[in-house]
């Protein structure tokens, strides 16, 4: 799959590749009303990574039903529409609104976005707030409910077990990491929120480290992401427990990474011998 | 418009002087169309900071040749290593994108260009001339040494010059050209493309003299395609994409 933030709407990528390969496409990260997101500079260049501080930005979940809905709607993959809010009425109402769509099977919960002042990644780093906003989602929300986990927390697992115990169907892990950049000749920030989110390469270890933390203690369907750039990487999230991937940032480095991961995994399951990819899920070798 | 992901061959780089070069790079098909104002996003490879692409502006096109050029200015590790590209080193472009200056059959036209701002503004030149309009250029630098590629935008048109040193041309800003102090300007239509302070500068004075000005932005940017909404820049409509909306914008658009 494609992590949200990264792949636009997926037209942006349609030059590129057949986009109907991959196992899904999560959309721009959309809440109930319109946001402008933050001020420009949003993103800084790091080592082997990127800081980004979009906030947000987005139509609204009712001008992405009527005005972008109809476009994506027949694409030959799974869209999934990550849902993020301020309040637990804004999550709500937002996944109400798409649960009258059709063609979109389930929502990635957005409980971990550093990047906006309220709301957001409060919801995620504590668990009694985690469990009252998936609870109250699950009962307007009757389709795939996925959680999305932030990495800034001290105990992942925790909070993993507490939101998959309020009606979670799978989790995916993880969000940026919370970081920041200062251009040591101006002295000045180089992100306009001064913290942003990080992502990329630069993230990977810790990301893998949370996935397999996750995958000990629950039992749904894990998909992991953090700074996957090719097949290897991608298979190093799935032994590690993680059912499925996501690909972020690497999409803009390779835009056609989505198709060449597919093609990589391909090649590895022929090479080991191996008859379908599920085979290597939590099949890390530790005697 | 459709965009591409190909490996070029570099066939010339050519040192304009410490800091520039002029990259020519081939592509063994033909080449898809390609308007001023657009951009590429280059993959650098081997760099052990540079992970992102680099957007670098369309500098110029040979169509029958398949060959497109880049003018680069070493600022950072990205650039730099793109000043080391040597003939028979390829480079992975991802393009055309972005939007492209809009001029109409009868505009005249200056175009005015600071730095390696002036890269799209070659490209620009040699597409009016097609269309039968003569563009006029007005070219600044911090001194001689700087105003590069000066014989290839005479072959265009009318070519003026400021340095802030004076070594060349007039002395100071583009804004103290002879030109720019005319009550009664000829031209009707401004393209300009350079450090953001001087675009502003000639925004003002094209605002003061009622004349169309579209500038080209420099945002830094991660993907170039639209999809991740980093490259933003304040317009009377909220915020619009540097890389979809722009890089290229009408003045009065901006909330400058
Ligand atoms: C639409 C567009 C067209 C451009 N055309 C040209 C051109 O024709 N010739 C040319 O020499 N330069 C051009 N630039 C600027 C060029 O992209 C930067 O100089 C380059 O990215 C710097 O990379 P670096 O690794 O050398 O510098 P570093 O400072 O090490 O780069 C660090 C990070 O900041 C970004 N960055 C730094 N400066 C700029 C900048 N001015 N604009 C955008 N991103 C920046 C880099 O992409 C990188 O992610 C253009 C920029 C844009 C947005
Ligand atoms: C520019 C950008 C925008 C993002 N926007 C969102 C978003 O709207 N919602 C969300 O849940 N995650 C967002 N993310 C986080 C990614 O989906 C992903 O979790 C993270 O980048 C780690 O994966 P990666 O290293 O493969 O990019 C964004 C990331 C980037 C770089
Ligand atoms: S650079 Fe990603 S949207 Fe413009």
């Amino acid at each position: 799959m494609t992590a949200s933030g990264t792949f636009g709407y997926g037209e942006e990528y349609m030059d590129f590749y057949d986009i109907n390969c991959l196992g899904g496409i999560v959309v721009k990260g959309t809440t109930l009303h319109h946001r402008e997101g933050n001020p420009y500079p949003r993103m800084a260049e790091t080592g082997r990574g990127m800081l980004n501080a979009v906030g947000l930005q987005n139509k609204g979940v009712h001008y992405f039903a009527k005005e972008i809905y109809p476009r994506i709607k027949d694409f030959g993959t799974n869209i999934l529409v990550n849902v993020s809010g301020s309040t637990i009425e804004d999550y709500v109402e937002t996944a109400a609104a798409i649960q009258e769509l059709d063609n979109i099977p389930g929502i990635e919960l957005n409980i971990s976005c550093p990047n906006v002042k309220e709301g957001g990644m409060a919801f995620g780093t504590s668990c009694p707030s985690a469990v009252a906003v998936v609870e109250a989602v699950r009962k307007v929300y009757n389709k795939h409910l996925m959680v999305k986990l932030s990495p800034n927390v001290t105990n992942i697992a925790e909070i993993a077990l507490a939101v998959e115990q309020a009606g979670a169907d799978s989790l995916s892990l993880i969000n940026t990491l919370l970081g920041m950049a200062i251009d040591a000749e101006t002295k000045r920030p180089l992100l306009s929120t001064i913290t942003g989110g990080l992502s990329g390469p630069a993230i990977k270890p810790v990301a893998l480290r949370m996935v397999w933390q996750v995958t000990q203690v629950v039992k749904i369907p894990i998909v992991g992401m953090g700074g996957i750039m090719n097949a290897e990487d991608a298979i190093e999230f799935m032994l590690a427990g993680a059912s499925a991937v996501q690909i972020g940032t690497a999409n803009f480095v390779d835009p056609m990474v989505g198709s060449n991961v597919i093609d990589g995994i391909k090649e590895y399951l022929e090479r080991k011998g191996m008859n379908s990819a599920k085979e290597l899920v939590g099949g890390m070798i530790t005697d | 418009m459709k965009k591409y992901i190909q490996d070029f061959d570099v066939v010339e780089n050519k040192r304009l002087n410490q800091e520039f070069v002029v990259l020519t790079l081939q592509h063994p098909y033909q080449l898809p169309e390609m308007f001023p104002g657009q951009f590429v996003e280059v993959k650098v490879e081997n760099g052990p900071n540079t992970f992102l692409r680099r957007p670098i502006s369309i500098h110029d096109v040979d169509r029958e040749k398949q060959q497109i050029k880049l003018l680069v200015q070493e600022i950072g590790e990205g650039t730099q290593l793109m000043g080391q590209l040597q003939p028979g080193d390829k480079l992975n472009l991802v393009y055309p994108l972005g939007n492209q200056f809009q001029i109409s059959p009868n505009d005249k036209v200056l175009l005015i260009g600071g730095g390696c701002g002036i890269a799209p503004l070659l490209f620009l030149g040699r597409h009016l001339l097609e269309n039968g309009i003569t563009p006029r250029f007005l070219l600044g630098a911090r001194s001689k040494d700087g105003l590069i590629e000066l014989d290839e935008f005479k072959k265009l048109g009318e070519v003026y010059t400021t340095t802030e040193d004076g070594s060349e041309g007039t002395k100071g800003f583009v804004i103290h050209h002879p030109i720019m102090k005319t009550q009664t300007p000829d031209y009707d239509q401004i393209c300009t493309c350079g450090p953001e302070p001087m675009m502003r500068v000639v925004a003002k004075y094209a605002k003061n003299h009622n004349i169309k000005c579209q500038v080209s932005l420099e945002n830094h940017m991660a993907c170039g395609i639209g999809a991740c909404l980093c490259c933003v820049t304040d317009t009377i409509e909220g915020h619009k994409c540097t890389c979809t909306d722009g890089p290229v914008f009408d003045s009065t658009y901006l909330k400058w």
